[in-house]
């Protein structure tokens, strides 16, 4: 394999400036919104003291995991040695903290009071929170998770974009590597914690998120690299394009099979069965829709079909499969994350319980602009610094046809 | 009757008052003893705040504890009531028994948990627990993230949803709270311990809330639930509730 040439996209052209012009539009939307949301309070959303995660959280955590999927593609060429993908690896990392970037944004943007970050005097939370907090908070892991990510993934692709580094860069990507799973795993457990909650409250969530992580996460990264290349008029081989296509078709199937066993496993509890789960899967409202036709048919079944049929090879279906995906993943994190607060939690067994915050009963929600377009913003975000980066670092090979890639290829 | 037969009578009376009245007036002054604590005094562990609730003996149509919590408080709602989104400190649930339709109601408020949930998953430290027992907000600190509303067991937090009209107690729209077990009231020396809810339960002569020291075997509170026992609620998450019930059945 030739050694890529690595340049930078143009950042001239009048395509370029539109699409920086239409994400800015997307993330000044966002800002409006959390602006709104700090000055009128949450009172716009809609959110409640029943469902107190909505809409934003259903984009943030899922850009979160889909961050460290992203990195996949550079943990395949350098920790499992496949080659072939090594001239996408420093576009996967640039990814992954973008798209880590974008997610962190709207679970900040969200927070009731964002500005106590800064209040909370920086020795206290460093020195007596931080440590306190290892031990007992799984929020407190993610923040060290996600800055250490940020870090790790830095001198990452500084090992691999400086040539003197680049004999370090081996040992960087393991680190990363692991680091990706901790963090993904860590995600998962924010939800696995809470053992209060029956939707939640199973450790099996956390493998689920990082099978989940690998495909989000290469759905995006197809999402950017295909439309990349077509715009700046690089060469995309078929070679690289199939094996994408096949490892998203992979990791959709692994997925597939997450979601089958936590489900089936769930069915097994007969509390679960007659109550959550029911609900959930049959019960005929949105959550039920999401996860047959958002998660299931369109963010699973159709994206396998694109992915693993022979009749599909144009780079089109694995755009469209990968859109699937990100839309599946969407529908999958608003039936856990929204879904699972909407079912009332068990106090009583064996009782009907009602009061007048709705103990006892299905808690309704409806998004609100604003938590939409926070949420909008969070992927503007990561796709206008990624697209920032990609014009001033260079980390984009010039070509990468099947000659460049693969040795043994012939025309 | 020689004049030393009534000095000895008088001596006798005297005694046998102050007997009287020193055992009339002893609990109530041994209970401020218990409760009081100088206010440059920081609590600790030597007491464990908790409540204990009658299922039997709360009145189906009385709201007076909510009532009395949330003026106590200050919590009342921002501009027009919204069930959904005002902060409820305390409120009053109804259970109905699927197989023999008995119909019980209960106040249901933060539980101060030994092993409180949403102290374990807060990043900032702001939700925290007493040497004493009573779970807290610190609203300075809370950065209204919500994830101890997510944890908590019993949906007795709320969020600020919005700017609330109320100045007795400073409010934080944007941040989380949740009952304080009326805190200012077990810290002020000369006030009434007992939290505003069980000061109004008693008063409409229900009697169906105890507040004490569940470290004190001597205290209303340690006695009765050695006596008839309490349950938790969610007892299986062996969180060791602070606020405990009876006859729940």
């Amino acid at each position: 394999m030739k050694t890529p040439r690595y340049t930078e996209i143009e950042g001239r052209s009048p395509r370029f400036f539109a699409l920086m012009a239409v994400l800015i539009a997307i993330i000044g939307a966002g800002l409006i919104s959390a602006l709104m949301m700090h000055g009128e309070g949450h009172i716009i959303t809609g959110m409640t003291n029943r469902i107190v995660w909505g809409t934003p959280h259903v984009f943030a955590v899922f850009l979160i995991v889909a961050a460290s999927g992203a990195l996949n593609i550079a943990s395949i060429a350098s920790v499992f040695g496949r080659t072939v993908y090594k001239p996408l690896a420093p576009l996967s990392m640039v990814l992954s903290m973008t798209i880590l970037a974008g997610g962190l944004a709207v679970l900040i943007l969200d927070l009731g009071r964002p500005e106590h970050l800064l209040d909370v005097p920086l020795t206290q939370f460093l020195y007596n929170s931080m440590p306190a907090r290892w031990t007992h908070s799984v929020f407190g892991w993610n923040f060290i998770l996600y800055t250490g990510f940020m870090f790790i993934v830095g001198i990452y692709l500084w090992f691999t974009l400086v040539k003197r580094h680049n004999k370090y860069a081996k040992t960087a990507s393991l680190v990363a590597f692991v680091w990706r799973l901790a963090l993904t795993t860590g995600t998962g457990l924010i939800f696995g914690f809470l053992v209060a909650r029956e939707a939640y409250d199973a450790a099996i969530l956390a493998p689920m998120f990082v099978v989940l992580s690998f495909a989000y996460g290469l759905a995006l990264f197809c999402l950017v690299l295909i439309p990349a290349y077509a715009w700046t008029g690089r060469e995309l081989g078929d070679v690289i394009v199939n094996r994408l296509r096949k490892l998203l078709g992979i990791f959709v199937a692994a997925a597939l099979y997450f979601v089958i066993i936590f489900n089936l496993t769930n069915f097994y509890s007969a509390a679960k069965a007659d109550g959550i789960q029911n609900f959930l899967l049959f019960g005929g409202n949105s959550y039920s829709q999401a996860f047959w036709i958002g998660q299931i048919l369109l963010g699973t079944l159709a994206p396998l079909a694109l992915t693993l049929l022979p009749g599909f090879k144009s780079r089109g279906a694995l755009i469209i499969a990968s859109l699937l995906v990100v839309i599946g993943g969407l529908s999958q994190m608003y039936v856990t994350i929204i879904g699972g607060q909407a079912f009332p939690m068990d106090m009583f067994p064996g009782k009907i319980v009602e009061s007048v915050i709705g103990d006892g009963a299905i808690a309704e929600y409806s998004a609100s602009l604003y938590e939409i377009l926070l949420g909008l913003s969070g992927i503007a975000i990561t796709l206008f610094l990624a697209v920032f980066a990609m014009n001033v670092l260079r980390i984009l090979p010039e070509s990468l046809a099947d000659k460049d890639i693969d040795p043994h290829h012939s025309a | 009757m020689s004049q030393n037969k009534v000095d000895q009578y008088r001596r006798q009376f005297l005694a046998q008052a102050s007997a009287v009245a020193g055992l009339s007036i002893a609990p109530g002054v041994i209970l401020n003893t218990v409760h009081a604590k100088p206010a440059d005094q920081a609590v600790s562990n030597k007491n464990r705040w908790g409540m204990l609730i009658d299922a039997n003996k709360c009145a189906s149509n009385c709201n007076k504890c909510v009532t009395a919590c949330h003026v106590e408080n200050g919590v009342v709602p921002a501009k027009e009531i919204n069930h959904e989104t005002d902060a409820k400190w305390i409120r009053k649930v109804k259970l109905t028994d699927k197989q023999t339709g008995h119909v019980q109601t209960i106040p249901m408020m933060c539980q101060h948990c030994a092993n409180p949930p949403c102290v374990d998953v807060c990043p900032t430290n702001a939700s925290m627990k007493r040497e004493d027992g009573v779970v807290l907000v610190d609203k300075h600190a809370c950065i209204g993230c919500r994830y101890c509303m997510m944890a908590c067991p019993y949906n007795a937090r709320s969020f600020i949803h919005e700017e609330t009209t109320e100045k007795k107690y400073p409010r934080g729209q944007g941040t989380v709270e949740s009952c304080t077990l009326c805190a200012h009231r077990i810290d002020d020396p000369n006030g009434p311990n007992n939290p505003a809810c069980v000061d109004a339960c008693n008063a409409e002569g229900h009697k169906a809330m105890w507040f004490g020291d569940l470290k004190d075997p001597q205290s209303e509170i340690s006695k009765r639930l050695k006596q008839y026992g309490g349950e938790q609620i969610r007892s299986d998450l062996g969180l060791n509730t602070g606020v405990r019930y009876q006859n729940l059945t």
